[in-house]
C-alpha cells in the first residue's frame, strides 16, 4: 500500500507528519507555487513556501480585540496557529492588479487586456472559515451574471490543501456563522493534525494524484475517532457567540440609530477591518498615464467603504461621515450581504476584531445594537 | 494646461532642507521628459538661469519663518496661476514649527552670541496661512510618484489623484504586519495620510506622521487607545509633534494629551 | 483546478475592457452640458440597448464614468450621451472633438419596464439632466404611441437655461406626449409654468389605477414625486425611479454603487420604488 498507489477520492488516509514534505514536493513538481502560513514580523502571514520547516511549527496565537501575539509552545504542531492578518484573497483578488493598457496612435485609442503571468497556486493550510470566504468571493466574482476572468483563472487553477483547526483563537466565532471549524467541502485535500501524524481526506482527483509516492496508510476507525475528538475540542474552545437569526432586519431597523454616532467617535476609518477581511471585495480602478498621455495603464486596487473617495459622486459624497461609512460596512457585512448573495458576508474568522487598532469588536457592537431598540 | 506654449514652471524655497526639491531631481527616468514638456523658469537647485514670472505653476518648498518669507510668498502668489506646496514644511509648517510651542526669543538669546542679527517670526507657518494654496503635496520628503502624478495630471489636464486615506491602507495592500497590533509599537499610521508606501511600518517601526493627518482623522480615539495599551504619553506626543505637528488635527490632539496625566 | 491550462500567460476577454468608439457628433445642450454621439469602431461591439440603460465611457488617463444612453433605442448604432462637465473625466470628454475616440463598454443596468407600461398611462417626471435616461423611453413611446395610454411629461429645471432638449419639445408634443414644463426661477423669456416639479401634480388628474410613474432627477426631487404620487393613491409598485451612485465597474465587482441590498449597476439604475423603499432617501446611506 505504502506509496505505490494513491488513495481514492473521498477516502481517508493517515501519514506521518514529515511525509507532508513529499506532498509539497509533488505539488511543486506539478508546477504549483505553494502559498502557506509562515512566521514573519511577529505574525503568521501567507507567503511562498517550499519546505515544511517554513510552517509556523510550534507557534500559537494569543489574540483579542486590537492585539495579536505569537506564542512559542512545546507543541510540534505544524498548523497550531489560527489565522493571521493575511487571507487567500491576496492571491485570488490581488491588492493591485493591472487590468488593461490603452495606447493612442493616429487612429485613436486601442485597448489591450493585461497579461496575468501568475503560476497556479497551491494554498497550504486553508481553514474552514477561509474556505467559506473563498466561496463567498466566488459568489461575487464568478457565480453572478458576469464573471471576472482574472479571478476565475486564478481560482480554477488553485489547489486547496485545507486544515481542520485543532486550536481556536479567542477572536474566532465560526461556529456561530456555521463556517467551521471542520472543513466539509471545496478542498483537494483536508488535513487533521494529530500529535505524530496527519489524517488526510481526499477531496478530488488532483488531491489523490499528489499523494502518489507518499508514505500513507488507510485511516482506521480509531484515527477517525481521534479526528472527531479534536474537532469537538476545538468547538468547545470557541467561546464567542453571535446571534444571527434576526439578521439582516436587525440592522435595517437601526439605520438612524444614535448608536452609530457613538461608534464613529471611536472608529478611525483607517480601513484595516475591510482589508484584513477575507470576503471584502470592494475595489477601485485607476488610470496611470505617462507624461504625454499616450500610454495609460488601468489598475484595480483594494478599496474600502471606509475611504471617503469610495462614495464620491459629482457634486458631493453619499457617505461623508465616518458614522455613515461604519454603518455601511457593518450593515453590508452582517446584513445586506444576506439579501445580495443568500448568506452572510462574515465567516467568523475574527480578523477585523484582532487587527482593529482601537479594539472595535464587530460581535460586541452587534450585541450592543441589538440590546437597543429599533430606530 | 491651455494653449500650445509650454507651461512655465517655477520651484521656490522658503525655510526648508531642499529635500523636496531634490525629489524632483530624483525623478531620473522622467526628468528629461518633464524638462521637454514644461519651461523651467526658476529652479535654483537645478540651474542658475532665472526667468521672470508670471508662472503657470509654482512649486513652493518650505515654511514661512521670517517677514521676508511673508513678502516672498505673497509675491509668488501674485506671479503664479497655480501654487502648489511641496512637503511637510510648506504644507504644514515642518519640523521647525516645533518652536511654535516654545519661546523663540529665549531660544535666540541662549543660542546666538549676537541675537540682534536674528530676524525671525515667533512661529513657523504653512504657506496656506498666508496665501491661497491650490494644491498641497504632503510628506517629508514628498514622494516622487506623487510629484510625478501631480505634474502628469497638470500636463494632461485633470485633477491630481493623491490618496487621502490612512497609511494602514498601504500597509495592508503591501502585506505589512501591523506593528501596533502585533507588537504594541506606537504608530500613528491609522490617522496619517498615505503616500510614503508605508515605509516605516515596512521596517518594523511605527509611523510618525510625515504625510500629515488623513481626511476625517480621529487622533483622540487613537491616542486614547495607545495610552490604554500602556504607551507613555511622552512617546505619543513625540509622534504627534513631528514633521507635521503643526497641522490642526495633530496639534489639537497633542494639546489635549498634554492636559492629561503622563 | 485543471492541469491543461497551466503555464499559459492568459490574455483574457475581460468585461472591464472597453472597445474604441468614435465621436460622431457633439451637440451643445446648455451651459456645461453637451450630447455626444458615439459609435463603436467595431460594429460587433454594439449590442443594442433598452431605455434607461447606461454605458461606461473611458477616457484613458482620466478614468471611466457611467453615462445614461439618451438616444432612440431603435437606432443603437450611434448612441447619444448627454454629459455634464462635472468632474475630471467629464471635463476631459468636454474637450473632445468630432472624430476623436474614447473607450466604451455596455450597455449596463436594469431598464425602464417598457412591457409593463403597455396599455398604461405614463407619468414621466424629471428634473434637469435627469431627462437624459428618460429620453429613449419618450422616443420609444412616440414610435409605438398607440401601445400606451395617456403619456404625460413633467419636466423642470432651475431656470429656462437649465432645460435639456427644448428643441424637441414640439415634436414630442406632436408625437402625443402631454408636455408640462416648469422652471423654479423664470426670466423675461419664459412663458411657461413656474414652480418646483412636484407642484405640477396639482394641475393634473390621474387615473391612479392605471398609471405608472417614471422618475429621474435629484434624489430630493424624486422624494417629493413619490410623496405626491402616493398621495394620489398611486401604489408604490407603480413608481419607478432611476438612481445614481459612484461606480467603478458597472458589473457588480467594485462594490461602490451599493444601496442597502441593491447594487445600482445590476438591480438598478431603474428600481421599482417598493423594492428600495426602506433605503431610499435615508441620510448618508
Amino acid at each position: 500500500m505504502v506509496g505505490s498507489t494513491a488513495p481514492r477520492v473521498s477516502a481517508t488516509a493517515i501519514l506521518p507528519k514529515p511525509a507532508l514534505q513529499r506532498v509539497l514536493d509533488n505539488l511543486c513538481q506539478s508546477g504549483f507555487q505553494l502559498i502557506g502560513p509562515t512566521v514573519r514580523d511577529g505574525a503568521v502571514i501567507l507567503d511562498a513556501i517550499r519546505n515544511i520547516s517554513e510552517l509556523p511549527i510550534g507557534w500559537t496565537l494569543e489574540q483579542k480585540a486590537g492585539s495579536s501575539h505569537l506564542l512559542r509552545t512545546h507543541s510540534t504542531d505544524y498548523f497550531g496557529c489560527p489565522v493571521g492578518p493575511h487571507s487567500w484573497k491576496r492571491y485570488l483578488f490581488p491588492p493591485h492588479f493591472d487590468l488593461l493598457t490603452a495606447h493612442r496612435n493616429s487612429h485613436g485609442w486601442t485597448f489591450e487586456p493585461a497579461r496575468d503571468d501568475s503560476p497556479p497556486f497551491a494554498f497550504i493550510g486553508v481553514r474552514s472559515c477561509d474556505l467559506h470566504a473563498i466561496s463567498i468571493q466566488d459568489d461575487v466574482f464568478v457565480n453572478g451574471a458576469v464573471s471576472d476572468p482574472h479571478y476565475a483563472r486564478r481560482r480554477e487553477r488553485a489547489f486547496i490543501l485545507a486544515v481542520n483547526c485543532n486550536t481556536a483563537a479567542s477572536t474566532c466565532f465560526c461556529t456561530s456563522m456555521k463556517t467551521g471549524p471542520r472543513v466539509l467541502s471545496g478542498f483537494d485535500l483536508a488535513l487533521t493534525e494529530l500529535p505524530e501524524s496527519f489524517v488526510i481526506e481526499i477531496g478530488s482527483e488532483a488531491g489523490s494524484n499528489v499523494l502518489a509516492g507518499v508514505d500513507w496508510q488507510p485511516a482506521s476507525a480509531f484515527d477517525l475517532g481521534r479526528v472527531t475528538q479534536i474537532m469537538q475540542r476545538t468547538e468547545r474552545q470557541i467561546q464567542r457567540q453571535v446571534t444571527t437569526s434576526d439578521l439582516p432586519q436587525l440592522l435595517y431597523d437601526r439605520i438612524d440609530h444614535p448608536y452609530w454616532d457613538a461608534i464613529a467617535a471611536r472608529c478611525l476609518s483607517c480601513a484595516n477591518c475591510t482589508l484584513v477581511c477575507p470576503t471584502c471585495f470592494c475595489s477601485t480602478v485607476e488610470d496611470h498615464s505617462d507624461l504625454t498621455g499616450t500610454n495609460t495603464k488601468r489598475t484595480r486596487a483594494w478599496d474600502s467603504c471606509f475611504i471617503l473617495d469610495f462614495s464620491h459622486v459629482h457634486g458631493g459624497n453619499s457617505r461623508p461621515t465616518v458614522k455613515s461609512r461604519f454603518r455601511q460596512w457593518m450593515t453590508h457585512k452582517l446584513g445586506a450581504w444576506i439579501d445580495q448573495f443568500g448568506r452572510s458576508g462574515c465567516v467568523g474568522c475574527g480578523r477585523c476584531i484582532a487587527w482593529c487598532p482601537v479594539e472595535i469588536d464587530i460581535t460586541e457592537e452587534l450585541s450592543t445594537l441589538r440590546s437597543q431598540g429599533a430606530r | 494646461m491651455a494653449g500650445d506654449a509650454k507651461p512655465r514652471l517655477a520651484v521656490f524655497k522658503l525655510a526648508s532642507c531642499d529635500g523636496c526639491q531634490l525629489q524632483m531631481l530624483n525623478l531620473e527616468d522622467e526628468l528629461l521628459d518633464i524638462a521637454g514638456k514644461v519651461e523651467i523658469c526658476y529652479f535654483l537647485e537645478a540651474r542658475s538661469q532665472i526667468l521672470d514670472g508670471p508662472y503657470d505653476v509654482a512649486l513652493v518648498e518650505g515654511s514661512v519663518t521670517t517677514e521676508h518669507d511673508v513678502e516672498r510668498v505673497r509675491d509668488i502668489r501674485r506671479n503664479s496661476q497655480m501654487l502648489i506646496t511641496i512637503g511637510a514644511c510648506a504644507s504644514a509648517g515642518g519640523i521647525q514649527a516645533l518652536r511654535n510651542m516654545q519661546d523663540v526669543d529665549e531660544y535666540t538669546r541662549s543660542i546666538y552670541a549676537n541675537p540682534s542679527y536674528i530676524h525671525t517670526l515667533s512661529q513657523s507657518t504653512p504657506v496656506a496661512a498666508h496665501v491661497t494654496v491650490d494644491f498641497a503635496i504632503n510628506g517629508c520628503p514628498i514622494s516622487r510618484q506623487q510629484l510625478l502624478e501631480v505634474l502628469t495630471s497638470l500636463l494632461i489636464g485633470r485633477a491630481p489623484q493623491l490618496p487621502t486615506y490612512s497609511v494602514c491602507v498601504e500597509c495592508k495592500r503591501k502585506g505589512n504586519v501591523c506593528v501596533l497590533v502585533s507588537r504594541g509599537i506606537a504608530c500613528i499610521g491609522p490617522i496619517t495620510q498615505a503616500g510614503c508606501g508605508a515605509l516605516c511600518p515596512g521596517f518594523n517601526r511605527g509611523c510618525f506622521g510625515c504625510y500629515g493627518p488623513m481626511e476625517s482623522a480621529n487622533p483622540d480615539s487613537l491616542c486614547h487607545r495607545l495610552a490604554m495599551r500602556g504607551i507613555r504619553r511622552a512617546e505619543i506626543l513625540r509622534l504627534l509633534n513631528g514633521f507635521t505637528g503643526w497641522a490642526e488635527e495633530f496639534r489639537s490632539a497633542a494639546e489635549k494629551l498634554e492636559k492629561t496625566s503622563p | 483546478m485543471s492541469a491543461t491550462t497551466m503555464f499559459e500567460p492568459a490574455a483574457i476577454a475581460d468585461p472591464m475592457l472597453p472597445y474604441p468608439a468614435v465621436v460622431r457628433a457633439i451637440r451643445p445642450e446648455t451651459y456645461g452640458i453637451s450630447t455626444f454621439s458615439l459609435e463603436y469602431l467595431d460594429p460587433a461591439a454594439q449590442a443594442g440597448f433598452a431605455p434607461g440603460q447606461f454605458n461606461m465611457i473611458h477616457l484613458p488617463g482620466f478614468g471611466e464614468v457611467a453615462i445614461s444612453i439618451c438616444s432612440d433605442p431603435n437606432t443603437p448604432k450611434v448612441m447619444e450621451h448627454t454629459i455634464r462637465y462635472a468632474g475630471s473625466v467629464t471635463r476631459a470628454i468636454g474637450r473632445l472633438r468630432v472624430g476623436d475616440t474614447v473607450g466604451m463598454r455596455g450597455p449596463y443596468g436594469n431598464p425602464w419596464p417598457m412591457q409593463l407600461a403597455e396599455g398604461k398611462d405614463l407619468m414621466i417626471v424629471s428634473g434637469g439632466i435627469g431627462l437624459a435616461p428618460l429620453r429613449p423611453l419618450i422616443l420609444e413611446v412616440i414610435h409605438r404611441r398607440s401601445s400606451f395610454g395617456r403619456v404625460l411629461l413633467l419636466y423642470g429645471g432651475r431656470t429656462p437655461q437649465d432645460l435639456l432638449y427644448t428643441g424637441e419639445f414640439e415634436k414630442w408634443q406632436d408625437g402625443g406626449i402631454e408636455m408640462n414644463v416648469s422652471v423654479d426661477r423664470a426670466d423675461e423669456t419664459w412663458k411657461g409654468q413656474v414652480g418646483v416639479i412636484p407642484m405640477a401634480f396639482y394641475r393634473i388628474r390621474l387615473d391612479h389605477r392605471n398609471t405608472l410613474v417614471f422618475s429621474c432627477g435629484p434624489e430630493i426631487m424624486m422624494r417629493f414625486v413619490i410623496y405626491e404620487a402616493m398621495a394620489r393613491r398611486i401604489p408604490k409598485e407603480a413608481i419607478y425611479v432611476s438612481m445614481e451612485r459612484n461606480m467603478k465597474c458597472a458589473i457588480g465587482f467594485c462594490g461602490h454603487c451599493q444601496l442597502g441590498p441593491a447594487f445600482i449597476c445590476k438591480q438598478g439604475p431603474v428600481f421599482q420604488f417598493s423594492t428600495i423603499e426602506p433605503f431610499f432617501g435615508r441620510e448618508e446611506f
